[in-house]
């Protein structure tokens, strides 16, 4: 809420600065956007009446005027403006300075604009800082004293203040209410407006029955015969309201924004002669059409208020008046209205319909359930003394018999030091407690306390210990670091953790990247085309509406974007969650995702260049697995959407598929516009946690023994059958190999591949001899022979 | 005796000339092999008088001795000299680049949670972590946060048809950590968030961190002093300062907003904390009743803390990047920075 300081003076005696002031307020609370002045820092522009206008002999569109500013001669000015005669207008005169928005400072000098002398420059209220207040000159009020400086007629010595309360504190989205604040804070007397409410002078009423019960529980009302609606609202007002934001729309709407502003109470004016029959406060009939203020027509639901007569809804309860009952020019008996509608449940109206208003903000936090008839007596005042007019009597309906009421706390003393770790003087308690309006008795273990009724947010003890300690200050609440007992929850040695295997990839050189979580349907589409897309209702826009389902979704438009960016060489690895909806549920996992290109290592003086390929991009993913080493993977060849069907493997354990590598599919290399071969891998992570926890064997004395051998097999046979046999082999000094060449060409069939495999031996009680590892591998060649055709080359 | 020592000169001037190894042996052989010209003086010591011939193999065998001394000399020399040789041969460039896999780089976000997560384990909070698709209860029922609460409104969520939503802040962890297990409990749950607002200063998804502290005697004073010592060694400066103002959240009662004192300016002012010398980095404050009534822990008997606040606000204030969005850009000219 926007609000300016001399107001807020007017309500509270503060014998402080702005800055403090505004330190205050931050410190209780309330966090200010701004502090801007009300107008620029201009001088000398005072009031002027245009005494004659004539045209200038050489200039179309400009013309010369006589203005009296009180002095001992009248002044001539050149304007462009559109003026009239006896129109009062600020003048900046000779001698005056008008800063302007870049900084620099505008001077008045006496001039001549085309051979006719000009002392002083008619102002507009952007030329003043005044913000745009409508076309043309700053209007000035008809009583305006001749001569008089512009700072001193509109009191522009001001600022807006620009608060921003938290939700919690309806209470402070008016005038009085931050007047009170402050005087609470800033312990300063506060002083209400005085006004003398008008008697009524005329039997008129307008019936109201209240049918919605627990929607809305007070309703006042009261006519306003003969009311001159085209009267002009007093320049303070005007000013008033211009420094809350709020532009003069004609004075019933402006003393409506005024009591709002001063006192908290939205309030809506009827023409009177549109309503018929009387005033119901009841839910919507469903479908109900309504067309509003802003000439929006809505269709209505059941469960909304609405305020209708006896024939038709008339405004939507809280939110906005209707087009068809508003006050207009033609206007002269008006029906005002001041309710309290219960803020939980009209808590959301506005926003179903798409609406947020000034009313809605207040009423959902919660507008005073004691202000009604008040707001009522003051909004009638301020009408009559502007436009004149007879006041009918007060109606005042409610439903509630609680209404002027708020619960009693039982509020202990030893919840202070509880809370907050510190203990709070009774006496200050006490004070603290008074000023905020709040009923005061001690009680046996500390006191009952009564909150004002326009507290909605107290209602529980640590409310109250909120309240001292906001007032007492956080500030003078001493921070305590103490002695920790002990929670230790041991690092379970047999898990992978998440970091290792992080910078596993970072020591192999990869970036971790980050991208969204969201992603566009077709790269879901083109990467998992059989997955049943997981859609936001609300996405920010169609790129960002999928929630992806693998992490290659947002790493490949990375490295795509990278290789666009000239990086040619670009190794990402992501983690975090991908969404799958299965056949009965949604899950989301945590995956680790990386994705490589360019050459494998970075430009090199001794190296030729070798770009990546399957067999590096693997070892990656082997290094990872490594670390889980209580669990065997298999690399079984797959088809799979997104990668080329020669080079693609899913990685298997314990029956399971935990991940996927490969090179991406050419066709979507090309999609992308990629011209060098991409690999992907993908695992998830929680099934490669479990690690084995280290258990010491002895070490063999005796030497160990290797043999080379070179088997020749049909190059269709993979790797992972010969691996298969000799894992199985029942030679328990085989205690390792290494496949160090794979041949194909001259001297090795066509069709067929040379296998280059060193074997080696130990035993644990003896030195191997020569016969005993021929008979050994002998064995080994006999069992590939059976299992894949293999053959001694 | 003569022509011995001139055999011997002779010998001599061979050993010092032969110019590598094979030419020294060479020279062994000429004098001191089986048929060589010294080992051919010994052969002919029996012509000799047997008066002489004592003295005489005694000359002979000196002069053998010396000659074997110098070719050993003369060898270990040689060698020597081939070694340099050789080392001046294999002499490199020792400035050209090592062949190597360059290391890459945890991006800034995953580095400032290490960070944060190292301070906080080292006062004995755990790490957590929760789903990312939640459900209303978790996201706001659960903390304080009713339907249609004004304070939903300004949490901008994500729905999804069936009626789950991405998750607006970490809180939810907090709420599935108590509702499996008793105090005390000092946890801290970062993650991805996420929230529908994108502009130059709000990224749709973002990283938060929750953490909660519960136990019979937790108290407003131990939140300040736990997150004063955590910002004191975060940015390693123990007078660093940090404020406390009062704010309003449904979850936490008395709440607190905290600000740190500007990184960039030092509190002194700057563009960057709009000239106040504070930025604002969290929100905290006392868990309401009102959750731990919704997840079973009694609140006569505990007291909380709770807070939660950016990783990626942090981030760029600790390592002075100006542009949220370069954190989600992935351009490896930036993540290499980071290494």
């Amino acid at each position: 809420m926007k609000v300016s300081e001399k107001w807020l003076r007017e309500w509270v005696n503060l014998d402080a600065t702005t800055e403090e002031i505004e330190r205050q307020l931050i410190m209780s609370g309330t966090e200010l956007d701004g502090i801007e002045p009300v107008a620029s820092a201009f001088s000398h522009v005072v009031v002027g009446q245009i005494k004659s206008i004539e045209q200038h002999p050489d200039a179309d569109r400009l013309r010369v005027c006589q203005v009296d500013i009180a002095g001992d001669e009248q002044l001539q000015i050149v304007t462009n403006a559109s003026v009239e005669v006896d129109q009062k207008v600020p003048l900046a005169i000779i001698g005056a300075k008008l800063p302007e928005p870049d900084g620099k400072i505008f001077k008045i000098k006496k001039s001549k604009l085309r051979g006719v002398l000009s002392q002083g420059m008619f102002c507009g209220s952007e030329t003043l800082g005044m913000g745009d207040m409508g076309e043309g000159l700053l209007p000035i009020p008809l009583d305006a004293k001749l001569g008089l400086d512009l700072r001193e007629l509109l009191d522009l010595d001001d600022v807006i203040l620009d608060l921003d309360s938290t939700p919690n504190r309806a209470d402070l989205l008016c005038v009085a209410g931050i007047a009170r604040e402050l005087g609470v804070i800033m312990q300063a007397p506060v002083t209400e407006a005085e006004f003398t409410p008008v008697e009524s002078s005329i039997d008129a009423s307008f019936p109201i029955k209240i049918s919605a019960t627990d929607l809305c529980q007070r309703y006042v009302g009261r006519v306003l015969r003969d009311v001159n609606t085209q009267a002009e609202t007093p320049q303070w007002m005007v000013e008033k309201l211009r420094r809350s934001d709020i532009r003069s729309l004609g004075p019933v709407v402006d003393v409506t924004n005024y009591v709002t502003l001063e006192l908290g109470q939205p309030m809506h004016g009827f023409d009177l002669e549109k309503l018929e029959g009387g005033i119901d406060v009841r839910n919507a009939k469903e479908g109900e059409k309504l067309t509003l203020l802003d000439a929006k027509e809505i269709t209505l639901r059941a469960e909304t208020l609405v305020i209708a007569d006896q024939k038709k809804a008339l405004a939507l309860a809280g939110v906005m008046g209707g087009a068809d009952s508003a006050v207009s020019e033609t206007t002269t008996n008006i029906y005002l209205e001041s309710a309290y509608f219960v803020p939980e449940k009209i808590a959301g109206t506005a926003r179903s319909y798409g609406y947020h208003t000034d009313s809605s903000h207040r009423f959902e936090r919660g507008v005073s359930p004691d202000l009604q008839l008040k707001a009522m007596q003051r909004a009638t005042q301020l009408i009559i003394d502007i436009c004149g007019g007879k006041a009918g009597e007060m109606t005042d309906v409610s439903t509630c018999d609680m209404l002027q009421t708020r619960k009693t706390i039982s509020f202990e003393r030893s919840s202070i030091k509880r809370h907050l770790g510190i203990e709070v003087e009774d006496s200050r308690v006490e004070d603290i407690m008074t000023r905020l309006g709040c009923l005061v008795e001690k009680a046996d273990k500390g006191w009952n306390i009564t909150p004002p009724i326009f507290r909605f947010d107290l209602a529980t003890q640590e409310d109250i210990v909120e309240e001292i300690a906001r007032i007492y200050g956080y500030d003078n609440i001493p921070s305590r670091l103490r002695p920790l007992v002990p929670l230790i929850v041991p690092k379970e040695e047999t898990q992978v953790e998440e970091d290792t295997l992080r910078n596993l990839l970072v020591a192999r050189g990869y970036q971790e990247a980050i991208t969204y979580s969201f992603v566009p349907p077709e790269m879901e589409t083109l990467l998992n085309p059989s997955h049943q897309q997981i859609r936001l209702d609300n996405p920010i826009s169609e790129e960002l509406s999928i929630m992806r389902s693998t992490l290659w979704s947002g790493l490949l438009p990375a490295v795509e974007k990278n290789l666009k960016r000239q990086q040619n060489r670009v190794r990402l690895f992501e983690t975090g969650l991908s969404f799958v909806n299965n056949a009965d549920e949604m899950t989301q996992r945590k995956k680790i995702a990386g994705a490589i290109t360019g050459s494998l290592y970075p430009e090199h003086w001794d190296k030729s260049p070798q770009l990546v390929d399957f067999y590096d991009i693997k070892g990656d993913v082997e290094a990872l697995l490594s670390e889980s080493n209580a669990e065997s993977y298999q690399f079984v060849a797959v088809e799979h959407p997104a990668l080329h069907p020669g080079q693609a493997a899913k990685i298997i354990s314990n029956d399971q598929i935990i991940g996927f590598v490969g090179a991406l599919h050419p066709r979507i290399e090309k999609k992308f516009g990629l011209n060098q071969p991409v690999f992907l891998f993908e695992l998830d992570v929680d099934m490669i946690r479990k690690k084995n926890l280290p258990n010491y064997s002895s070490l063999s004395p005796y030497p160990s023994i290797r043999r080379d051998i070179a088997l020749v097999v049909d190059h269709k046979i993979n790797f992972s059958s010969i691996e298969k046999v000799l894992e199985k082999s029942e030679i328990k000094q085989l205690i390792d190999y290494s496949l160090f060449d794979v041949y194909r060409g001259d001297g090795v069939d066509s069709g067929q591949k040379s296998l280059a495999l060193g074997l080696i031996f130990q035993d644990f009680s003896r030195t191997l001899e020569e016969k005993d590892i021929s008979q050994y591998v002998d064995g080994i060649v006999d069992n590939l022979k059976t299992a894949t055709g293999a053959s001694l080359r | 005796m003569k022509q011995l020592s001139e055999l011997m000169e002779q010998a001599q001037e061979a050993i010092l000339s032969a110019s590598d190894l094979s030419a020294l042996d060479n020279v062994r052989v000429h004098y001191l092999g089986k048929k060589g010209l010294v080992t051919a003086q010994l052969k002919q010591l029996g012509k000799l008088p047997p008066e002489d011939r004592r003295t005489a193999g005694q000359e002979i065998n000196r002069a053998k001795q010396s000659l074997q001394k110098s070719i050993e000399a003369r060898k270990a020399d040689l060698q020597e000299q081939a070694l340099n040789a050789q080392l001046e041969k294999e002499k490199i460039d020792v400035t050209l680049p090592g062949r190597k896999m360059d290391t890459g780089s945890l991006h800034p976000v995953t580095r400032t949670t290490k960070r944060i997560e190292e301070i906080f384990k080292q006062l004995g909070f755990n790490v957590e972590e929760g789903p990312e698709i939640e459900d209303d209860y978790h996201n706001f029922t659960a903390l304080n946060i009713p339907d249609h609460h004004p304070s939903r409104a300004s949490h901008d969520t994500f729905y999804f048809g069936d009626g789950k939503l991405l998750r607006t802040h970490t809180s939810p962890v907090q709420i599935r950590t108590m509702e499996e297990k008793q105090p005390p409990l000092r946890i801290i749950a970062p993650g991805r968030v996420y929230r529908c607002d994108s502009d130059v200063t709000h990224s749709p998804m973002f990283h938060q961190v929750e953490g909660l502290m519960v136990d019979t005697d937790v108290t407003f004073a131990d939140l300040k002093g736990i997150l004063d010592a955590f910002f004191k060694a975060f940015f390693e400066d123990d007078n660093f300062k940090t404020r406390f103002r009062p704010h309003y959240f449904p979850f936490t009662e008395p709440s607190a907003e905290t600000d740190i004192q500007c990184v960039l300016c030092s509190g002194k002012g700057c563009k960057v904390c709009g000239n106040t010398g504070w930025i604002e980095v969290m929100g905290c404050g006392m868990v309401n009743p009102e959750v731990f009534r919704h997840v079973g822990i009694d609140p006569d008997k505990y007291t909380g803390f709770a807070f939660g606040f950016g990783i990626d606000r942090l981030a760029m204030l600790r390592y002075g990047i100006d542009d949220l969005r370069k954190l989600f850009d992935n351009d490896v000219r930036f993540l290499k920075q980071f290494a």
